[in-house]
């Protein structure tokens, strides 16, 4: 098991070095030379110029910017702010923790939803239920996260006053945001939960674990749940990159402070080296996040080994 | 040789004939396959409204969509202005109608860059194998480690935030997948004995991949296209809602919600009535994707 982890970390070094070289190209890619915005419309000396492509490293080769880019983010260091002067990792230290916490709660409330409505339109097939669950989750499926916040909002904040309706960093200012993201996130997963509990539950084991006569319950949770957890595992993991890019609207519609708030606030000032290193940041816990996946894996079904 | 190459020649080209119709003939089962479902029935129905409403939107349309009229504005839905008027006295239900072609602009334009992008790369990964495929499939791995709103973030940062460069953004943001399926689905005919047999007749690598390999592919796109329509529009009304796609004044549904945001409080059906739009179109598309999969491709119905 302690080896499979290794490998699979091991596995992670490429992938990530490719995403470094693709959040690295994105600002290369950029029209337009950074110095050239700096002094938009100014009066220029070359000097002056050259002196700040020299800081920026921008007159070495692209394969040596890349490398010295690569040292910096291993050490913490992902550039500075353009807009706050701040450095960029500083500023995603102090937010980040409201997104994962927000995201995890939200994958809190769609775990049990899409258990909950999944499992019992598996086992009540074809009935009301069934076509209830069914009926949410493809509405969940179709709704803009934005329009559902809203109504989240003006329902339960401005209405009924329950909830503050904008930016308050606490637990009670929490309750709409992660409500709306896991709502929606929970669509998906009732529908993979559906239709893998539906496979299982034809088996010969389920049939023969209701033969000798254990209660329903039992038959459900511990002889088809157990078994139908693979894809749903799966499905968990991809759809954690859901509510992190899903964490970037919601945000932004609460005020939530995270990262995805910040994100947009950078793409809409064009403060690039703090975008990039949000999406750093998010698409290297996303890929972490699959790597527990895959180690729970071995975890819920004893078959896979990892050799 | 050349006897021989007509001979095979003639005899494919009757057989092309026969599958043609055989295949007509399937093509009406696919059309009654779905009708038959109500997710289908619904589906077709919504999604022929919405086409209609974009075609006819400035016959059905009682305002000009961009008309302001600052006398009347915030003023509640009406016989005259059924959903009421914004901030700067523009008739909402005008400006939802005409919202509807923004929408199925979002949902083709995308669709079309992934799906050519897929067919693209997914085809040369899975048809020429070896180097190729591994280079090809290792940089599609690195793109699905970001989430595909992500990608599509990252496109629009490079781009600068425009209707257009949304569509772009959210189109190369979903290529990965379509060039995953297109691959497996390759890989899995490449080997089959009408392939194996066209290369023995002479037939040329395009000609394969025109004629063998992409009308098996047909049908997985056609499925994927169809599901990932609705999400295409779902993720560019994200983005104009965010301000990184359509900019105001444009009458799109996710930037109409933004700016009636404000007024939440007094006026809430102004975020209402371009919600409901996008939900239902969405939903629309959904349920025909669901009919159209299950119709056509009965192998991913778990998926």
């Amino acid at each position: 098991m302690a080896r499979y982890i290794v490998r699979r970390l091991l596995l992670l070094i490429p992938i990530w070095i490719g995403i470094l070289a693709l959040t690295f190209l994105m600002r290369v890619l950029v029209p337009g030379d950074p110095v050239e915005i700096m002094f938009f419309g100014q009066q220029r000396d070359p000097e002056v110029v050259a002196m700040i492509q020299r800081d920026l490293g921008l007159d070495r080769p692209l394969y040596e910017q890349f490398f010295i880019y690569v040292w910096g983010v291993m050490q913490g260091d992902l550039g500075t702010s353009i807009t706050t002067q701040n450095a960029v990792w500083d500023e995603i230290k102090a937010r980040f923790p409201y997104t994962f916490v927000l995201t995890l709660t939200s994958l809190g409330i769609a775990i049990v939803i899409g258990l909950v409505a999944g499992i019992l339109s598996a086992v009540y097939k074809d009935s009301i239920i069934d076509a209830v669950a069914m009926i949410f989750a493809l509405a969940g499926l179709s709704m803009p996260a934005f329009w559902l916040g809203l109504l989240l909002i003006y329902i339960f904040a401005v209405q009924l006053g329950w909830f503050p309706v904008l930016g308050e960093m606490s637990a009670r200012g929490m309750v709409l945001p992660s409500v709306t993201l896991g709502v929606i996130a929970s669509a998906v997963l009732a529908r993979i939960v559906r239709s893998s509990m539906l496979e299982v539950l034809n088996e010969d084991y389920v049939r023969s674990a209701r033969a000798k006569g254990l209660i329903e319950r039992t038959v459900i949770v511990r002889h088809a749940l157990k078994n139908a957890l693979i894809p749903i595992l799966t499905i968990i993991g991809l759809q954690f990159g859901g509510l992190l890019s899903g964490a970037f609207v919601i945000e932004v519609v609460f005020a939530w402070h995270g990262i995805g708030e910040l994100a947009v606030i950078a793409l809409q000032r064009r403060d690039f080296p703090l975008i990039q290193g949000v999406i750093l940041v998010v698409a290297t816990t996303y890929v972490l996040v699959n790597l527990i996946v895959d180690v729970l894996y071995a975890v819920v079904d004893p078959r896979i080994t990892y050799s | 040789m050349s006897a021989l190459q007509d001979e095979a020649r003639e005899q494919s080209s009757s057989m092309r004939a026969l599958s043609g119709q055989r295949m007509r003939s399937r093509r009406f089962d696919f059309v009654r396959a779905i009708a038959k479902t109500y997710p289908g029935k619904i589906g077709g129905v919504v999604i022929v409204l919405i086409i209609t409403l974009a075609i006819f939107a400035p016959i059905i349309a009682p305002f000009d969509p961009y008309a302001i009229d600052p006398v009347n504005r915030l003023q509640p839905p009406s016989s005259q202005n059924f959903f009421g008027t914004d901030e700067t006295g523009r008739d909402v239900f005008s400006r939802v109608i005409y919202g509807s072609r923004i929408s199925l602009q979002v949902g083709l334009i995308a669709v079309s860059i992934s799906m050519t992008l897929g067919v693209l790369f997914g085809l040369t990964a899975g048809f020429y194998g070896g180097v190729v495929d591994s280079l090809i499939m290792r940089f599609i791995d690195i793109l699905l480690a970001f989430p595909g709103f992500l990608l599509a973030l990252a496109i629009i940062a490079m781009l600068g935030p425009s209707l257009t460069n949304a569509m772009i953004a959210v189109g190369i943001g979903s290529a990965p997948g379509f060039a995953r399926l297109i691959r497996s689905v390759v890989l899995s005919i490449r080997n089959t004995d009408y392939v194996m047999a066209a290369r023995v007749i002479g037939a040329s690598n395009f000609h394969i991949m025109r004629n063998q390999v992409l009308r098996n592919v047909l049908a997985p796109m056609i499925v994927l296209g169809t599901l990932e329509f609705p999400l295409a529009i779902l993720i560019a009304a994200n983005l104009s809602f965010l301000g990184l796609g359509a900019q105001p004044p444009t009458p799109e549904w996710g930037a109409m919600v933004v700016s009636a945001r404000t007024f939440i409080r007094t006026e809430p059906w102004l975020i209402n009535f371009p919600g409901i739009a996008i939900f239902i179109t969405v939903l629309g598309f959904n349920l025909f994707g669901n009919a159209v999969r299950d119709a056509l491709d009965p192998r991913l119905r778990k998926a």
